[in-house]
């Protein structure tokens, strides 16, 4: 490190436990209805190998809105979103401080199991990733297939999380085609069902959009509007109008020169893209930069 | 232009507008008639109304009357002055280097009379091509001629009625009729036991170590993969002897299929753990990550995900395995021995196996014996075929496939592994 950073607080490793206090979500779990829940970072630091990329991000993610988090390259957001469910520590070399609560309960703590956390912390990734091996119905299945929670009512359980993604009438007639045999955006909303299907209290969505055309891009956007009631979105995205038209709260992340990424400003998004009270945040919504 | 013909110099796929005037010397089949859609939106392309076939490409390689004409005028050209050489000038002799002389001379007259025609950097184009060409042909070439050549040896001496139904105990080498009384069940026997007990023991073992190899991070990988890259280096006779000196030697068991079988374990091992591996490999991690986030535990996603994302290819791999040890001879020699009767029994006594079938009787100089020899060989190389056969049929991914998937597709999925494709149907394009 060659410039000058406020010493953030040490990594701690991720196999052994951090002092917070455990503890269950309350709530039915997979497979039955729930509510959406709220995520609460604070001082989460990011370091791959010895680097740190994400310096003391503290931020809310509230109850059945969406954020969205933008930022150039770089700045450690879709770093920041795998921090949130704990893909972040699949990474060799990956550290992090800090901690995440989903409603009230740190993720990290002793005895939190990573998958457990990632059953209610769901995930949509930048390119479309259905397994093409399975058919649609069992990709749609596969989330529950994983945590052996086989769901009494299959079909009805396919059609309702199909409807939610928008993709039922597309697909209805051809439920045993293969996940592979879809188009690109019908295959990112195939995704979306299927990490619905576990129901999540949180979505995280990294990029979901950047690899679809525009009509697709619509159409999942208003799907992620839809469900904005029942489960929290969190959106990393690159595509400034696409933060303002789907977000309820934005976070603009920025990593300056030979610095970690960190917070510059968050808020409503109205606030955001309206009346920034940083500098750099008017410059980047503006597309002076980035 | 590369080409005498006068075709347009559309690049492949491109449709031509029909308006254009190069599309007049278009033949019929090749006109592409594309609806005029300048009325409508520019950017929204109407569905066609009855499904097309993309014209055959049309590249500047196209092969013309005159580039057909130069390679024979060149081949033969080559034939004379190899004659000349051979013949005339020197006293050289041999059907091997006189095909040896006469292709590198056909191909120097390829690219002296291309370059001269043509041009220079078509010419080494050219060469290229006729030698890849050339190679393909003589390997598949080789390939078809082993078969043909078993075949014929085999096939006018066969008693399709004892063949598989009788084993070789009764064979009297002085009996003109003796191939009637004659077979090699006891060895089609034993080559199946064998090959099925090495492969339900060394497969498991196998895609376990290629999981292992692909799934794990760490110094232990590395360690492992070399020795396994090592093992794969192993001699056969070696693994015969091995397994020979350890077990059968120290009287832990007898001459027996099961210890022939133990030995080909050891060859099979590393051939279908690094195939494996390298088809696990190609297996996208973003389908990882997905399971994973998913809260799929590591198992899970292994098991669920990647090994049947993989399913075809693993498949081959163990068919490659089973093809590389269903021929093995020296591993057999010191374990099954060979015998000359039906053993149900692979864990007692001695046991025939077709390639011990072959190696022994053609070393007798009764015409019989090379005939029996020759039949075990043509049967050997049938259950080698079925085999491939079969596990094509099997590696299939289960579900219909879309109608709009094209058969590139389908054969990618089929030998490969099913990858996502990325094309708007109808139905999206249209909202």
């Amino acid at each position: 490190m060659t410039t000058e950073v406020s010493m953030p607080p040490p990594p701690f490793d991720l196999t052994g436990g951090t002092p917070a206090r455990g503890g269950r979500w309350a709530g039915p779990g997979p497979g039955g209805p729930v509510e959406a829940g709220e995520i609460e970072a604070e001082g989460v630091c990011a370091w791959f190998g010895g680097r740190l990329v994400l310096e003391t991000v503290t931020l809310t993610m509230e109850q059945s809105k969406v954020t969205a988090l933008i930022g150039p390259s770089g700045c450690g957001k879709s770093t920041f979103l795998r921090i949130l469910n704990r893909m972040h520590e699949v990474v060799p070399g990956a550290q992090l401080a800090g901690s995440v609560r989903l409603d009230g309960v740190d993720i990290y703590g002793p005895g939190q199991r990573a998958i457990d956390t990632r059953r209610h912390i769901g995930m949509v990734f930048q390119k479309p990733n259905p397994f093409p091996a399975m058919t649609i119905a069992d990709n749609v299945l596969s989330g529950l297939k994983f945590s052996r929670n086989a769901p009494a009512d299959r079909d009805d359980l396919i059609e309702e999380m199909l409807t939610k993604a928008g993709l039922w009438n597309e697909v209805k007639d051809r439920l045993g085609e293969l996940g592979g045999a879809l188009s690109g955006g019908q295959q990112q909303r195939l995704c979306i069902a299927r990490a619905l299907a576990v129901r999540p209290r949180v979505l995280l969505m990294d990029e979901p959009c950047s690899a679809l055309d525009p009509t697709s891009t619509l159409r999942i956007e208003s799907t992620i509007k839809e469900i904005a009631e029942e489960v929290t979105v969190v959106i990393v995205t690159h595509n400034m109008q696409q933060a303002q038209r789907v977000s309820d709260y934005c976070a603009f992340f920025l990593a300056e020169e030979n610095k970690p990424g960190r917070v510059v400003e968050a808020g409503r998004t109205e606030m955001i893209f309206g009346e920034p009270s940083d500098q750099r945040t008017s410059d980047y919504v503006n597309g002076h930069f980035g | 232009m590369t080409t005498d013909s006068e075709t347009p110099t559309a690049p492949p796929g491109v449709l031509v507008r029909s308006s254009t005037a190069s599309t007049a010397t278009l033949s019929p089949r090749r006109t592409l008639v594309e609806p005029d859609d300048a009325a409508g939106s520019g950017d929204q392309v109407a569905p066609p109304p009855t499904p097309r076939r993309l014209p055959t490409p049309l590249r500047p390689r196209d092969f013309g009357t005159r580039d057909i004409a130069l390679l024979v005028i060149s081949a033969f050209s080559s034939f004379c002055l190899t004659w000349v050489i051979f013949f005339q000038v020197t006293s050289l002799s041999g059907a091997l280097g006189f095909l040896v002389v006469w292709y590198v001379g056909f191909l120097a007259l390829t690219w002296l009379s291309t370059a001269e025609v043509i041009e220079r950097s078509v010419a080494t184009d050219r060469v290229v091509a006729v030698v890849v060409v050339s190679a393909a042909m003589l390997v598949s070439g080789l390939v078809v001629f082993i078969v043909a050549w078993v075949a014929y040896k085999a096939i006018p001496s066969i008693h399709w009625g004892s063949l598989l139904s009788k084993d070789q105990l009764h064979l009297e080498a002085t009996d003109p009729n003796a191939l009637a009384h004659v077979g090699v069940v006891h060895a089609v026997i034993g080559t199946l036991e064998q090959v099925l007990l090495a492969t339900a023991v060394g497969v498991p073992f196998a895609i376990a170590t290629a999981v292992f190899l692909n799934e794990v991070k760490g110094w232990p990988v590395r360690t492992v993969r070399t020795v396994v890259t090592a093992m794969s280096g192993t001699p056969s006779v070696v693994a015969g002897i091995f397994i020979y000196s350890l077990l059968i030697l120290t009287g832990y068991l007898p001459y027996s299929g099961f210890a022939a079988s133990l030995a080909l374990v050891v060859i099979l091992l590393p051939s279908v753990t690094r195939v494996v591996e390298e088809v696990l490999r190609v297996v996208p991690s973003g389908l990882r990550e997905a399971s994973q986030a998913l809260g799929a535990p590591e198992w899970r996603t292994v098991w669920s995900v990647v090994l049947p994302t993989a399913r075809s290819g693993v498949v081959t791999a163990i068919l490659l395995g089973i093809a590389r040890i269903v021929g093995e001879t020296a591993p057999l020699l010191f374990t099954a021995v060979g015998s000359q009767v039906k053993n149900w029994d692979p864990f007692l006594h001695d046991q025939g196996a077709l390639p011990l079938s072959i190696w022994s009787n053609h070393q007798f100089p009764q015409a019989v014996y090379v005939d029996l020899a020759f039949q075990a060989a043509f049967v050997l190389m049938s259950f080698v075929l079925i085999l491939f056969v079969l596990a094509r049929l099997f590696s299939r991914p289960k579900g219909k496939r879309s109608k709009n998937v094209s058969e590139g597709d389908d054969m990618m999925a089929r030998y490969f592994i099913p990858v996502p494709i990325e094309r708007p149907t109808e139905s999206e394009v249209g909202q």
